[in-house]
């Protein structure tokens, strides 16, 4: 599959030819019906909601299809606080959603524990158990934000490729699906985060 | 020369067959071409709820909670009685009064029944 040149599809769209490759034609009908998963965790979901609904309608980008399955669900919108309790079930329902599959980790809570950070039961983001795609600071971020997290998804379907090998996760047969789903241990979840996902940034200090 | 009336049908049995298999038919093309598949065993599970489900989903329920809510239904609907009867409390005539005392009467009999019968007593 050979990109097509951007003077010649131009010069082709002036004369009333449209022009597509496989590729873009997969990505833009994807990119076009992102259906969320319909759950939500704290009052980040408020927004959630408030997003769904006709004034900010997140129907607009074609997302507006709130399912109740993880079966039916392309991107899981973790809204709020994920509590060391609901952390198990989370990752189970990530795992029981079909490829391709993304996440949008909303709010300071689901990126980080937020305000509750320091509280025995509030895990410290949702990225140490699954693979988190786009990140909303705020508590909670209003919708645009949330709105702007969806447009950045699209940008990033748009540009996955289909073949080579940079393709994308869920077309490459070596890329994991499923991620184990923590347990609950004596004092915390075991394992506390999972090193195949979980890449924390490291501060590096001067001595 | 007219067509033939069974032509319709043979077109629509067509459409009908080609309307669902051809998305399917893509769908497998796309699955072996492209997209190789990733089955797993919670993907895989037949409940789709974050929560482990927990033994067999063919049990049999206690006919022992038919008679709980029998006797519910009754007194349910004795309530739904009782409220007119105490808003017209004050403006009510003798008759009135005592056939609502019956049907509570009646009722009462029917509990008493119940109870003497050991319908209360929760049956292991």
């Amino acid at each position: 599959m050979s990109e097509i040149d951007e003077g010649l599809r131009s010069e082709l769209q002036r004369q009333g030819v449209w022009v597509t490759s496989m590729q873009e034609l997969y990505n833009w009908g994807r990119k076009n019906s992102i259906w969320p998963l319909q759950f939500g965790l704290a009052c980040c979901a408020i927004e959630m909601i408030a997003t769904a609904a006709s004034r900010y309608d997140i129907a607009r980008f074609g997302g507006e299809v709130f399912r109740p399955s993880p079966r039916q669900a392309d991107l899981m919108i973790v809204a709020g606080t994920v509590t060391k309790k609901m952390a198990p079930q989370i990752v189970r329902l990530y795992n029981q959603m079909p490829d391709p599959k993304y996440v949008i980790s909303m709010g300071a809570c689901a990126i980080s524990g937020g305000p509750f950070k320091t509280g025995y039961n509030v895990l410290k983001g949702i990225d140490r158990y699954i693979p988190v795609d786009v990140y909303i600071p705020g508590c909670p971020p209003r919708p645009e934000a949330l709105l702007h997290a969806f447009m950045e998804l699209q940008r990033k379907i748009d540009n996955q490729k289909l073949t080579g090998s940079n393709k994308a996760e869920h077309l490459d047969s070596e890329q994991l699906s499923e991620f184990p789903v923590p347990a609950f241990g004596a004092h915390d979840l075991e394992p506390p985060a999972n090193p195949d996902v979980f890449h924390p940034m490291k501060i590096e200090r001067r001595q | 020369m007219a067509p033939n009336p069974y032509l319709f049908i043979v077109i629509f049995v067509g459409v009908a067959l080609v309307f669902p298999l051809l998305p399917l038919a893509l769908a497998w093309l796309w699955r072996k071409f492209f997209q190789p598949p990733k089955p797993g065993a919670e993907k895989n599970a037949i409940y789709e709820c974050g929560v482990e489900s927990i033994g067999d989903a063919q049990i049999q329920f206690s006919s022992q909670y038919y008679l709980y809510a029998i006797i519910f239904l009754i007194f349910d609907v004795e309530a739904i009685f009782l409220v007119p009867f105490a808003v017209a409390f004050t403006g009510l005539p003798v008759g009135g009064f005592i056939a609502i005392l019956v049907f509570l009467l009646l009722l009462i009999e029917g509990l008493v029944w119940a109870w003497s019968k050991g319908c209360l007593n929760w049956a292991k």
